[in-house]
């Protein structure tokens, strides 16, 4: 078949679906690896059904030859390896009459929630060229298929199976390779995707693969972190499991707790000891943890929680994203309460702002909350290696045998020299109870407004410098977002910026403590604000109207997970909004 | 970490802080204190290198009558704490304070898991079978019949036996103590902290005020008739035939402690990187 001229496009989306044991996974991986080796950008977003094993899963990509961060709002190339309830991702695999189909037509057709977009269908038998490839698999023809798709080099492909499947031996390799081969080659009759646009980065060799929940591990640790207590939750767990060998190799250790009650509890005993610790957990175990997080705030013991946040309330939808844990972070204890949350805004930035998150804890003795949320946990991506921050880690500590020792003393930033166990002639009781400077329990009014100021001055008075937030572009519209939103944000300001409307980006990393005079030369200028977050209540926009004064009008663009925030509906939303 | 002092051998009274306890007079938590203060003498231990965890009650409020460092923490979830600090800081010896609601009640799973995971704790509970910073309510080893506004006619549910249950949970080191012998309960402390791994003394500590009833504790209180055994399943048949009141070292096991080797990886952070790049 003759192929049209080759259209471009900055980025390419692939979807590989099949049920569980299809190796859609692995498949998706390794197309990621493959397009690493041959220079590209991508990410990798996993969906699943609710299924402990053999459920659907759909590996959901993109592809481009300057870093990814958010998913398009459509899809080039769907491949279902089966079609078994693959129905249940119509809606987080956009098809429209440009896109490809690939199945396999002695299995089924393709469902018709795919079919009626009009997606051109181009059947491959999957098993069938399995079968005469002895050894070989079929989602390793569906590597194949998509590397053909998007135009990646062949030779990519053969050098990663080449590493990844040295421990099957030869024959095995052999024969996967002849399958992503055969793949590849059918991929050649199937009218062409469009091919990726714009020059290759220099330094591909030193880019990382890397989940945000390996990220917000390595983070913690990069941060000081030397003690973990674990409990497993989705989508949190692989932070944990990240943790479990890395930490004994650095000098820590892990311990799994019996539930988030201890985990919690666990860390902040184990601070107390001197030991920077973390955990990680997701809206179930965070409210659990709340009453401890603050007794860390009354202790003045610093402590860092990563929450992954997914579907609430309840059990909500334990593997899928959603950013409706702001409130529950940023308010979510009793008595006036302060404390850190940061939110990363990019896989790569679960690195930097965990290790911000400790560095902060550490410094001013206070519980730390960093929210990033299962789209970043448990999405593999092609990244840039995030730049150590700089920021040594360091407790305020008293001399030994310090004279009239006072734990909780007033000082001028409102930090006080937190002694160790250990240390001569400083001991004292760290004590959830309202206490006095020397930290011996009091009721007194007194007492109790000195402490309360102490612990907000200290967050308040903070130099935070100007990692609060990224701030980009200009123009006297603003989006104003956080998280996982920031890529889809960034990238519906660049379209808009192509129509000819400016617009500013404000992606806040700091959630809290709030940061008025900063906010306000932020937005300096801006008539129209919009605060854009994946939740249903619009939990930013209200905490951002409590906290702040926006200026001009400000509106709020919402909607809840599991669907991702697309770049296409910020878009329009700006779009209509510049119009009106 | 620091070593015993080599010259004055330290006293009971070096451990003694000169803030004043809240109890009410008669309080068996002041023996209970005094046994804590004499345990560590005996041991020859610094206070800087004693940590005394508790959660909230009566009992909980013991870390800060000590010149050792403290931590009072939440409600029922002292055992989690200390684990964490202990796990952190090996070199520490670190004692838990509880009573029977903190420890039993609302720290109930705290406690099977504590004694599961044998990290080298010393666990006092103080139980006075009542609930008493809250002026009296039925906690989960009071009688079925004592009465009370909360449960009025009582709760009409069984005792909890915490020293079985210690046993099952696989404890290492189970002790019963009466707080009216102090310097008994300090010498059943003492032998408890030296033991490794996760002890438990459950100390009868009288609640005049709310259980007046329990003045006659000192009339009932026997030592054990044998010596302790290692093994579980006759230890826990002992107690589950006495009448709770038999006092002293009821059983004593040698399992190892848990504890993960934190300290010793050299690696640096940045090592760790490898696994990233392609």
């Amino acid at each position: 078949m003759s192929k049209p001229k080759e259209k471009t496009k900055e980025s390419i989306s692939i979807a590989i679906t099949g049920s569980g044991g299809a190796g859609v996974m692995t498949a998706g991986t390794l197309l990621l690896e493959v397009a690493a080796q041959a220079g590209w950008y991508g990410l990798m977003v996993r969906s699943s059904g609710p299924q402990i094993r053999g459920g659907e899963a759909a590996a959901l990509m993109r592809f481009s030859k300057s870093p990814v961060e958010c998913l398009d709002d459509r899809f080039d190339v769907l491949i279902g390896i089966d079609w078994q309830n693959i129905h249940r991702f119509a809606d987080e695999i956009p098809l429209d009459a440009t896109s490809v189909m690939i199945g396999d037509p002695d299995q089924s057709e393709p469902p018709e929630v795919f079919v009626k977009r009009g997606a051109h269908y181009a059947p491959l038998p999957f098993k069938q060229m399995a079968k005469s490839l002895p050894g070989s698999w079929p989602n390793m023809i569906a590597l194949g298929v998509a590397a053909g798709l998007a135009g990646l080099p062949v030779d990519s492909i053969k050098a990663v199976l080449q590493k990844s499947l040295k421990k099957g031996g030869g024959e095995k390799m052999a024969a996967n390779i002849a399958a992503a081969e055969a793949g590849y080659a059918f991929a050649e009759g199937v009218p062409s995707v469009p091919r990726l646009s714009g020059k290759l980065a220099a330094g591909k060799e030193a880019r990382w693969l890397i989940t945000g929940n390996q990220a917000a591990g390595y983070g913690a640790v990069r941060g000081g972190v030397r003690f973990c207590a674990a409990y497993p939750i989705t989508p949190a767990t692989e932070v944990l499991e990240w943790l479990a060998p890395a930490l004994p190799k650095i000098g820590g250790a892990l311990v799994q707790a019996e539930d988030e009650l201890a985990s919690i509890n666990m860390i902040v005993g184990s601070s107390y000891g001197g030991v920077p610790s973390v955990t990680a957990t997701a809206g179930p175990g965070l409210s659990l943890m709340t009453e401890a997080i603050g007794l860390a705030v009354a202790a003045e013991v610093p402590i860092v929680v990563i929450d992954v946040m997914r579907g609430g309330p309840s059990t909500g939808i334990p593997a899928k994203s959603e950013q409706s844990d702001v409130n529950i972070a940023v308010n979510g204890l009793h008595g006036d309460a302060p404390r850190i949350v940061v939110a990363p805004n990019s896989i790569a930035d679960c690195v930097s702002a965990t290790q911000w998150a400790v560095y902060l804890a550490e410094a001013m003795q206070s519980p730390a909350i960093v929210l990033s949320d299962q789209y970043f946990g448990q999405t593999r991506a092609v990244v840039d290696p995030p730049a150590d921050i700089g920021l040594v880690t360091e407790r305020l500590k008293p001399a030994a045998g310090e004279n009239g020792y006072l734990r909780y003393a007033i000082t001028k930033s409102g930090i006080s020299p937190m002694a160790i166990p250990g240390n001569p002639g400083t001991a004292y009781t760290a004590d959830g109870l309202e206490h006095n400077e020397r930290g011996l329990p009091s009721s007194q009014s007194g007492d109790h407004i000195k402490q309360l100021d102490k612990r907000a001055k200290k967050l308040d008075q903070f130099d935070y410098g100007a990692r609060w937030a990224d701030i980009e572009g200009e123009g006297d519209l603003a989006v104003v977002t956080f998280g996982s939103c920031t890529g889809a944000a960034r990238e519906a300001l660049a379209r808009a910026a192509a129509d000819g409307i400016k617009g500013r980006l404000v992606s806040l990393r700091l959630l809290a403590p709030s940061r008025p005079a900063q906010m306000a030369k932020a937005l300096a200028g801006a008539k129209r604000v919009l605060v854009v977050e994946q939740n249903h209540t619009g939990q930013l926009y209200r905490y951002l109207r409590a906290e702040y004064d926006l200026p001009g009008t400000t509106r709020s663009f919402r909607h809840p997970g599991p669907l991702p925030m697309r770049p296409d509906e910020i878009h329009q939303q700006i779009t209509e909004w510049s119009r009106s | 970490m620091s070593s015993p002092a080599a010259a004055a051998p330290i006293t009971a009274q070096a451990f003694k802080s000169d803030y004043k306890p809240i109890w009410c007079p008669g309080c068996g938590d002041y023996s209970v204190l005094s046994s804590f203060t004499k345990a560590f003498a005996k041991l020859q231990l610094l206070p800087q290198d004693v940590a005394v965890v508790s959660g909230i009650g009566c009992s909980s409020r013991i870390p800060a009558y000590t010149t050792c460092y403290g931590f009072h923490g939440v409600h029922g979830r002292s055992l989690a704490a200390a684990a964490g600090l202990k796990l952190a800081r090996p070199d520490l010896t670190v004692v838990v304070a509880s009573g029977d609601g903190d420890g039993y009640s609302i720290g109930g799973n705290h406690f099977l898991h504590a004694c599961r995971r044998n990290v080298d704790l010393t666990y006092v509970v103080m139980d006075n079978h009542v609930y008493g910073m809250t002026k009296g309510q039925p906690s989960p080893t009071t009688e079925p019949d004592w009465d009370s506004k909360l449960s009025p006619g009582g709760t009409g549910l069984r005792t909890f036996n915490p020293l079985v249950i210690a046993l099952a949970a696989g404890a290492n080191f189970v002790a019963r103590a009466f707080a009216g012998d102090p310097n008994g309960t300090a010498d059943l402390i003492a032998e408890a902290i030296s033991t490794p791994g996760f002890s438990f003394v459950e100390i009868l500590s009288p609640c005049i005020t709310f259980r007046p009833e329990q003045r006659e504790w000192k009339q009932m209180v026997r030592p054990a008739a044998v010596t302790y055994t290692n093994d579980a399943a006759r230890a826990a048949r002992r107690i589950m035939t006495d009448d709770g009141m038999n006092i002293g070292v009821l059983y004593k096991g040698e399992r190892k402690p848990y504890q993960p080797p934190i300290g010793k990886g050299k690696k640096n952070p940045s090592d760790l990187e490898t696994e990233f790049a392609l």
